[in-house]
């Protein structure tokens, strides 16, 4: 088969379709490259990513998804030799701009980690500690907002009678799942999730997944996974990356089941990768 | 020989000559305790302990030196302690591939192996000699300088033990570094950095070539900062090379004392670091 660019304009009304009510995306990547020192990470990447939507990327290890994901919420500049230059729009805001402070363009996009990284303190303060960058609240304030995200991130029947023994103690998928909680808590506009299920068992999988159907009623969502499956569960939309570059996006049903580019085609039938 | 039979020889050697080895060094641990506990414990009774100094066959104990320790090592220690801290935060969090992260890690390692009348030598020419006389300042200066570089390399190292994931994590919840620093990182790594504190005042205990040229010493009862001021080991020093029994037998209950002191912050150290695990 071949493969023409004019295929690109039915990309963009299929991806229209399927982001219909929100116009507007909630992160519009523009022009993005991306170094490590002199390595070229990403290339040119123009990327919509739709509000209220979860959105997949996928690709071989090395592809620059996980990169991506971190320019997100600036997590690059905490090391010197990593650079950015094009556009990120926020809202409207460009997300790459010197005079936006990290700070605040963290606790608007919270990010969960591959690993959980549950702080060594209770489960209350693990959620307490976040919420105090950035608001004071009262104790009662406080109690609610614990329980609400801990609600919200399905893990509150577990933990409702052990809120201030460590969160050390609990296992991985209740610890990733607190780490949701955790990230909610801050009550984010975006959530990334970086490969969030993959030092997980199959059981603390499904939750998570079922976690993420559920949250993104309220918040935009983008994950990276090398789980494909995954990808085509969770994600109305997917995108695929491959040696720096975004070969193709779609919604999710299409790309798995009839992708435009040879490339993702290989990937996902597993011919590589 | 077949190969396998070879490598079983081998093997087999290899370990008898470890172990004698490591035998022969417990050998010598073993000996050197026992010695102490024999000649230090019969001269350990009340007397050490509310008596200070007193001329031979007088009865006189050890209660100045005690006190004088304990004043000058937690003096250095309220000065040393912050420093080091703070720099092996510097080292581990700020500067660890810097130009000026590596000068100091140099320094530190440098000053961490430095001969300790060095030391001495040069708390001697800052404090002793510009004010005039030794002093207990002047000791507890030069036992800052020992505390500082142990904690400033236990510090670094138990941070660097700190998960990048943890800070990233409590930055991605949007945390200002000072933060990530004095609530995670540091509470992540306290029970480390305690431990290296406890280490480095075991270090300062024993150190006699220190005080030689700072607080050198002082044979009454004195709590003044600005005088000569007794310590343990420079009592040990003393006692020990006098011809007089009564000061030779104070010197082994000194150096019992010390021993067991360090000994039990090394437990305590140990427990502390179990705990955290």
């Amino acid at each position: 088969m071949n493969f023409t660019s004019d295929t690109s304009i039915d990309i963009a009304s299929a991806v229209n379709r399927a982001t219909a009510p929100t116009a507007e995306p909630k992160l519009k990547v523009e022009g993005l490259n991306f170094y490590y020192g002199e390595n070229h990470a990403l290339k040119n990447i123009h990327f919509d990513i739709p509000e209220k939507r979860v959105t997949a990327m996928i690709g071989p290890s090395g592809c620059g998804k996980s990169t991506l994901l971190r320019i997100f919420n600036r997590m690059y500049q905490l090391y010197p030799g990593q650079r950015a230059e094009g556009k990120i729009l926020f809202d409207g805001t460009d997300l790459l701009s010197k005079e936006l402070d990290s700070t605040v363009v963290r606790s608007r996009i919270g990010m969960v980690f591959q690993k959980p990284t549950p702080f060594p303190m209770s489960i209350y303060d693990n959620i307490a500690f976040g919420v105090k960058l950035h608001e004071k609240l009262n104790k009662a304030q406080m109690d609610e907002r614990v329980e609400w995200c801990l609600r919200k991130a399905a893990i509150w029947e577990e933990t409702k009678d052990r809120l201030h023994t460590s969160a050390l103690g609990m296992s991985g998928g209740q610890q990733q799942r607190l780490c949701i909680a955790r990230t909610i808590a801050v009550r984010p506009e975006v959530i990334l999730l970086d490969e969030p299920t993959s030092a997980l068992d199959p059981i603390s999988t499904s939750k998570i997944e079922d976690l993420i159907d559920e949250l993104k009623q309220e918040f935009t969502i983008v994950i990276v996974t090398h789980n494909m499956q995954q990808a085509a569960r969770c994600a109305d939309i997917t995108s695929f990356f491959y040696l720096g570059e975004m070969i193709e996006v779609g919604p999710s049903a299409e790309i798995f089941t009839n992708p435009r580019e040879a490339r993702t085609r290989d990937y996902i039938t597993g011919r590589f990768g | 020989m077949s190969s396998l039979a070879r490598r079983r020889a081998t093997d087999y050697t290899v370990k008898v000559i470890s172990v004698a080895f490591a035998a022969f060094a417990l050998l010598l641990l073993a000996w050197i305790l026992w010695t102490l506990v024999v000649r230090g414990l019969p001269a350990i009774g009340p007397h050490v302990f509310t008596r200070i100094t007193l001329p031979p066959g007088a009865g006189g104990g050890l209660l100045n030196a005690i006190v004088g320790s304990l004043i000058q090592i937690g003096i250095a220690l309220v000065i040393g302690t912050p420093i080091g801290l703070m720099c092996g935060t510097f080292l581990a969090e700020h500067g660890k591939t810097t130009p000026v992260g590596n000068a100091v890690r140099f320094v530190n390692d440098v000053l961490l192996s430095a001969p300790s009348i060095l030391i001495g030598l040069f708390v001697y020419q800052l404090l002793v000699m510009p004010f005039g006389g030794f002093s207990g300042w002047a000791g507890a200066a030069a036992l800052a300088v020992i505390i500082i570089p142990v904690v400033v390399r236990t510090t670094e190292d138990m941070l660097n033990l700190v998960p990048i994931g943890l800070r990233e994590a409590a930055f991605a919840l949007g945390a200002p570094q000072w933060k990530v620093v004095t609530l995670i990182t540091w509470r992540a790594a306290r029970a480390g950095i305690v431990t290296g504190i406890l280490l480095a005042i075991a270090r300062a205990a024993g150190e006699t070539a220190p005080l030689l040229f700072t607080s050198l010493g002082n044979n009454g009862w004195s709590l003044d900062m600005n005088a000569p001021m007794a310590s343990l080991p420079i009592a040990i020093y003393q006692y020990a090379a006098s011809p007089f029994e009564d000061w030779v037998a104070l010197a082994w209950a000194g150096a019992l004392l010390i021993t067991v002191g360090v000994l039990t912050l090394n437990i305590l150290s140990r427990l502390v670091l179990a705990k955290m695990k």
